[in-house]
């Protein structure tokens, strides 16, 4: 393979969502020669999708707010299972990250003060989502594309990586193909960041695009690094389920934050059903408190509505299966008898367009019909809060791809920060890492000549599986066996049926040449959502308790002894070896914080 | 509910190609890019399409579906009826990569081509403040998502290859309208609009605002507002001196 297209450069960010562009724009100013890698054209990453805001505690609108508030909301949003210092972290540096977006040309829609206004989610004590309108994603993605290309950083885009490169126990590069013509190309590189997002296109009712197929997840365990939370995967609330092809389309949490309230069939405010022990104190116990709070957020509680995104979709969960569903197997999403007609379409114009043009339905006058779909994975590289470093030197990992930050469950606007938290973090420390080695890892051509072997395994026979058919099995067996409530016998049925997917995705056979050859993308892609299937079932299996984005049906209650151990994954042979593993301890006075009653 | 329907996708690369036809299922509430997903599972595993978000926020799946651009995920089946042959062919106005993938490349050059924005040097991070009213110009043009069918319609670039190099096209006239009309910027790009991305070969036919999926109103408030800009720096001697004797950031202004 001498005649492979190489580059070299210091640091290589793969992805170009929120997390990958803030750690090359980070790691390019830290003086290090950097690149982007992606799948997608610049400014296509998933980030776009993000609707509601960017959480950070900068007190525009509730002066009270402040980062320790954030950082409780958060690890009890994640039912403590969060590493601390991450959380710690974030919660204390996201109002700089905001601030510099807004430097850097985002235009935040504004307070009557002329500061950036902060809207209600769930989980948030206070109003803190920095947003525009309900298209918070796109505006983020475009300053931080816009700064990228000022700065002159290369992006390959539509450029795909299939493996980690290594020289020793540490990294050396990437290899990958570009999609267009499908020829191969190497980066050399002594640290590389993943950025890659997520594991959605293991699920059949998704909000992820195509590129959520767990790939930096995949790269890093087989690249030597661990995994953990891989059990705790968030089903969103609020999916679009009508008409059968949008089934699954996010719909915005800022609908509830704005006032729209969920109804069964019998038009019931169903949420005052599910108050769970845990937010009992903080949560309205009536309609006239929980409206009230809009306006006084001080002297009411929050609505159930706005209860963190696990509780809220097994209420939904509950309701249909009790047979109170919408007519296609959801609830009812009210915000018309809320809010004037006006109002709906000035905060939430992406919503109105979406219904309107998908659905036919006028979000204005009628309820939406909503159902849970899966939107995010909490599980991802183990890394170290401060540096965003996994146990490989100089592979780093931000973003979604990173696991800790978020314990067991997300609160929404908390991802848009943790993108820029992390990446700058991950940028920074990857761009000292490799501008402070004395010497450049080198890249073996027996480890070229295998990944290349790899990747062309599709094209040798003419006789294998649709890779098509392969992956929407996949699909069906995950979110059969290991979706929103799991139980023993099904986890374990999920892991036999695994082990026969180890016999076909290395059988799959695509058809035409390498020339843009969707086929032959998803054959590769395949082989890494099998390993974060196994990762995600086994774990899912090993924890016999319910916390956050995992519940089981078997063990309905959170275990305070699981409470303290996260599960982590490695890979081992052509499977997954798992092990429990203590939280790391969090220090005294932060532990104070929990002992006030919520404030 | 269901039914077969007929669909011509143009199938080839930059050597040439043809349509083919392909005899597929279509059921219940289904859009264009759903019937193209479903022809590539089942019928051509290599038919290359870009597609991300599936909902019309990401801008990947724009496309000529009936002779019309359109993005193919907020194409719904049901406005067409089932005897109805559906043709799906290539944006026009960039060179073919793969069936319906095209070489966007020459968006991304003149996007570089655009000074960033530029603060005052001694405003902080943290210390902007700007009203709604004064954001909310620039706003409606960051609604943009790039699909470039406004690119596409444009009838200075559509079939005038010639053109390209002096010309940036609606998305890029309009990215400098949204900057020039950012309460903070410093940076005059004037004259960038004027001579380099060719603000001059507009002649308001509004094709790029009628295909917008976003309904951005580029012509009536981001192309005509940046002649204006333009005209008043080339044939207006008093403005001239005026601006040459105001401040730099006189342009914001403060809630």
């Amino acid at each position: 393979m001498s005649e492979i297209e190489r580059h070299a450069y210091d640091v290589v960010v793969i992805g170009a969502g929120g997390s990958g562009l803030r750690a090359a724009i980070e790691a390019h100013e830290q003086g290090a020669r950097t690149a982007i890698v992606c799948k997608s054209l610049l400014g296509k990453a998933h980030t776009v999708m993000a609707e509601g805001g960017i959480a950070a505690a900068m007190g525009n609108v509730w002066e009270q707010d402040n980062w320790q508030v954030h950082f409780r909301d958060t690890m009890r949003g994640g039912k403590m299972l969060n590493h601390w210092r991450m959380a710690q972290l974030h919660a204390q540096e996201a109002p700089d990250r905001v601030y510099e977006l807004e430097a850097w040309g985002a235009l935040f829609d504004r307070t009557k003060e002329g500061k950036i206004s902060q809207r209600d989610f769930g989980g948030h004590r206070y109003a803190r989502l920095a947003h525009v309108g309900d298209r918070t994603g796109l505006e983020m993605i475009r300053t931080l594309q816009q700064r990228a290309v000022s700065l002159g950083i290369d992006v390959f885009m539509e450029c795909t990586v299939t493996q980690l490169l290594k020289d020793g126990d540490r990294i050396a590069g990437a290899f990958g193909y570009w999609r267009e013509s499908g020829r191969f190309v190497c980066f050399e590189a002594p640290a590389v960041v993943l950025a890659t997002g997520g594991i959605g296109k293991t699920f059949q009712i998704t909000s992820n695009s195509w590129e959520y197929t767990g790939d930096g997840h995949a790269l890093a365990l087989r690249a030597g690094a661990t995994l953990i939370n891989m059990e705790f995967v968030q089903f969103h609330p609020t999916g679009m389920v009508w008409p059968p092809s949008v089934r699954g389309i996010l719909i915005t949490e800022s609908v509830r934050g704005e006032g729209g309230v969920l109804r069964n069939s019998e038009n019931k405010r169903f949420m005052f059903d599910y108050i769970s022990e845990y937010f009992k104190q903080e949560t309205a116990d009536s309609e006239d408190e929980a409206d009230r709070w809009y306006g006084d957020h001080v002297n009411n509680r929050r609505p159930p509505e706005l209860l963190p995104r696990d509780e809220v979709a097994r209420a939904i969960n509950s309701e249909v299966k009790a047979g109170r569903s919408s007519p296609h197997g959801g609830v009812f999403l009210d915000v018309a008898t809320r809010r004037s007609a006006e109002d709906i379409q000035r905060r939430l114009p992406s919503m109105y367009h979406q219904f309107k043009e998908l659905a036919d339905v006028d979000i204005t006058k009628e309820p939406m019909e909503v159902a849970p779909t899966c939107h995010y994975v909490m599980g991802g590289v183990e890394v170290d809060p401060d540096t965003a470093q996994s146990i490989v030197p100089g592979l780093y990992a931000a973003g979604e791809v990173a696991g800790g930050m978020h314990g067991s469950n997300r609160l929404g606007g908390n991802s848009l920060s943790d993108l820029l938290v992390f990446g700058k973090r991950a940028g920074e420390y990857a761009a000292q890492y490799a501008t402070g080695l004395d010497a450049r890892p080198a890249i073996a051509d027996a480890d070229l000549d295998g990944a290349g072997r790899h990747a062309l395994a599709p094209f040798e026979s003419d006789s294998g599986e649709n890779p098509y058919t392969v992956h929407q099995d996949l699909q069906k067996t995950m979110q059969s066996l290991c979706g929103i409530i799991r139980k023993e016998e099904e986890l374990r049925q999920a892991i036999d049926v695994l082990q026969e997917y180890k016999q076909r995705v290395p059988h799959t056979s695509v058809e035409g040449n390498r020339q843009y050859n969707p086929g032959w993308h998803l054959a590769l892609d395949l082989y890494n959502m099998l390993l974060v299937s196994e990762c995600l079932a086994r774990a899912a299996l090993e924890r016999t308790e319910s916390r956050g984005g995992h519940t089981r049906e078997d063990f309905p209650q959170a275990d305070p002894v699981w409470g303290t151990k996260n599960i982590v994954c490695r890979a081992e042979g052509d499977g997954v070896a798992i092990a429990a593993q203590p939280l790391p301890e969090m220090p005294d006075e932060l532990k104070k914080l929990f002992e006030e009653p919520a404030e | 509910m269901s039914y077969e329907a007929t669909f011509k996708v143009w199938r080839g690369n930059a050597d040439g190609g043809a349509f083919q036809d392909y005899t597929v299922a279509v059921n219940e509430g289904e859009v264009v890019l759903d019937i193209i997903h479903r022809i590539q599972a089942t019928q051509a595993g290599d038919l290359a399409v870009r597609w991300n978000c599936k909902a019309g926020k990401c801008g990947s799946c724009s496309a000529e579906v009936n002779g019309r651009p359109r993005l193919m995920c907020m194409t719904r089946m049901s406005t067409f009826t089932e005897q109805e042959t559906v043709t799906v062919n290539p944006i026009r106005t960039f060179p073919i990569i793969k069936d319906l993938v095209t070489d966007v490349s020459y968006n991304y050059e003149k996007a570089a081509q655009i000074q960033a924005f530029t603060p005052p040097a001694d405003v902080k991070p943290g210390e902007f403040r700007m009203q709604q009213v004064d954001v909310e110009r620039s706003q409606e043009f960051r609604k943009c998502i790039e699909c470039y069918l406004c690119q596409n319609v444009c009838h200075v670039i559509r079939d005038h290859e010639e053109n390209k190099p002096k010309f940036a096209g609606p998305r890029f006239l309009m990215r400098i309208a949204e900057l020039e009309m950012h309460p903070y910027d410093t940076a005059d790009r004037r004259k960038l609009a004027q001579e380099d991305f060719g603000l001059g070969f507009c002649n308001i036919t509004k094709c790029c605002t009628e295909v917008c999926p976003e309904n951005i109103h580029i012509t009536d408030n981001a192309l005509i507002p940046m002649k204006e800009r333009v005209v008043d720096t080339k044939y207006d001697p008093l403005g001239f001196l005026w601006r040459k004797f105001k401040s730099p950031d006189s342009k914001r202004s403060r809630g």
